[in-house]
């Protein structure tokens, strides 16, 4: 059919433009990172001259990165692994146990699902501020301790798993405590896998809680980092804005690149 | 667990109502005051502005996003490696932080040098104030939320795809179906239910949209793109107003769960009996 055949190059071309536009940013970010301010005061959007690495060099001297980057990676680690382990037994209890008010705790966590973060920052912060604790590393993992997604998430992949397993593994004399963190995780390893993805990359990423919990360098995340880039010195920096952007998106888009599957099949699960 | 709900969910919404009946610096004890705070949010018009442009943003991130996921879903949905890196590409927008997309459209989008004003100078066309002007900025935000929450979209609309029954599709083609036909009356009416996930999943994240106003225009100019989330912020940590801004929490909040109400309720009503 003649229809279906334009169809499909229709559709072609539509991704070919959409992959080109979604791409763009990313090239044009790293040909800017080689530029000199002398190319992008005379000519901003012609090719970098050369391959240069001046504006890395500018940014490892502007910023202590290595420090960055350990910190954040160390603070995404800790909320991660948290979450992962609050959220196992609370999932397996909803999914797995029978209770009284079984049915009331789900529709809570399901109502707690819509509750966005902002409605809690304003209590949090005076919580934590009267604690003593704001510019610290607890105040920035602890709140994010408990994932409701997370607990919908790990819930919903333990519906598949048959309650017989866990009824042969207790005849066996396995304990509880050994049911969720010894006999589940292997078991329920590609959701765990798509949700450890998830709050990494997210937490990594995130902007909003650190620059809200932070007052110094002593516990300052990357995202911050590279963004105060833009407010220090003066003149045309445009280079190294977009060479410490280079080095704060690289590591995300690379775990993207390495966990895709894993990823989108997490997203793609919570529907319906 | 539940406890644990407690402490992180309940306990701040609590907080939140009761703080935003004080008047409240940080630094000296609360006084209570009443209605204060909500008559102040609502007598001052910045602060109901700030409401008005939430939802003027929402409003397109979400009919773009959705409407763009849909299309591009559509037509990556099939194998090949064009489409699936079409589908990388798009989708790892998502991934990357704010802070990079921020910085690199402040960039793309400079007046001067931005290389948009320069493609349309080579053009021959005036240049365009993307983020210095009241009435484009609020549009340029939203676009740009556009390109970074797209891939979202796409992502849940292909699952949606690819857990239709093949059978029906291929029932519609022997009956004589063309794919225009079939897409009207077969694939998007069994879409609805990933539409409406879509929809409410993504008017919740555009309502807290902050890092990209705060890298981006810091709410201006004039304030045209102070977004409610910038405006909570500014009162706590630019004037030190704890009350009111918890009353900005709660007015938030409120508008965001009747919001979501409201659009479930106009799905249900459209539902064939």
């Amino acid at each position: 059919m003649i229809g279906e055949r334009r169809w499909q190059h229709l559709a072609l071309g539509f991704a070919f433009v959409a992959g080109l536009v979604w791409l763009f940013p990313y090239v044009w970010m790293l040909l800017t990172s080689f530029k000199t301010p002398q190319e992008l005061v005379k000519a901003p959007t012609a090719l970098p001259g050369a391959l240069r690495a001046t504006a890395y060099l500018e940014v490892f001297r502007a910023l202590p990165v290595g420090r960055y980057l350990l910190l954040t990676t160390v603070m995404a680690l800790a909320i991660a692994l948290l979450q992962i382990a609050i959220a196992l037994p609370a999932a397996y209890a909803l999914g797995k146990l029978e209770f009284r008010l079984r049915g009331a705790a789900f529709a809570f966590l399901l109502s707690a699902l819509l509750i966005p973060a902002e409605l809690r920052f304003v209590p949090t912060f005076t919580l934590f501020s009267a604690l003593g604790l704001v510019n610290t590393l607890p105040a920035l993992v602890l709140p994010f301790a408990v994932s409701a997604f997370g607990t919908f998430l790990l819930r919903q992949a333990l519906l598949q798993v048959p309650s017989s397993l866990l009824e042969a593994a207790r005849l066996d004399g396995a304990s509880e405590l050994y049911i969720v963190y010894r006999l589940l995780p292997p078991i329920l390893a590609p959701a765990l896998a798509a949700f450890f993805l998830i709050s990494f990359v997210h937490h990594w990423n995130d902007y909003f809680w650190p620059l809200v919990m932070t007052v110094d360098d002593s516990v300052r995340t990357l995202p911050l980092g590279v963004a105060l880039l833009r407010e220090q010195g003066s003149g045309v920096r445009w280079h190294i804005v977009m060479a410490g952007n280079v080095l704060l998106s690289l590591p995300a888009l690379a775990l993207f690149a390495l966990g895709q599957k894993h990823l989108l099949r997490g997203l793609g699960r919570n529907v319906g | 667990m539940l406890a644990a709900l407690c402490v992180f969910f309940v306990y701040p919404a609590l907080s939140a109502l009761h703080t935003s009946f004080y008047d409240w610096d940080l630094l000296t004890p609360p006084r209570f005051v009443g209605f204060d705070n909500y008559r102040a949010i609502f007598g001052s018009g910045e602060l109901l502005a700030s409401l008005g442009t939430t939802l003027l943003i929402s409003a397109v991130v979400v009919a773009g996003s959705s409407l763009l996921g849909l299309a591009l879903a559509l037509a990556v949905h099939r194998p090949g490696r064009l489409a699936a890196a079409a589908r990388s590409a798009v989708f790892s927008a998502y991934v990357v932080s704010w802070v990079s997309v921020g910085l690199l459209f402040l960039w793309i989008f400079d007046a001067d040098a931005g290389i948009v004003n320069r493609a349309l100078g080579g053009l021959g066309l005036a240049p365009v104030k993307w983020l210095t002007s009241t009435r484009v900025a609020p549009f340029t935000v939203a676009l740009i939320v556009i390109w970074k929450v797209t891939g979202y979209a796409m992502v849940v609309f292909l699952s949606g795809l690819a857990a239709l029954p093949p059978e029906v599709q291929e029932a519609a083609a022997l009956d004589g179906a063309g794919p225009l036909s079939r897409l009207r009356h077969v694939t998007l009416p069994l879409l609805r239910p990933t539409a409406a996930f879509v929809g409410t999943t993504s008017l919740i994240a555009s309502f807290q949209l902050f890092d990209v106003v705060r890298l981006l225009t810091q709410g201006g100019p004039v304030r045209s793109t102070t977004v409610l989330v910038y405006a909570i912020y500014e009162q706590l940590f630019r004037d030190l107003r704890v009350g009111r801004a918890s009353a900005l929490v709660v007015v938030f909040f409120v508008s965001l769960a009747s919001l979501t109400w409201l659009k479930r309720r106009l799905f249900r009503e459209e539902e064939p009996a």
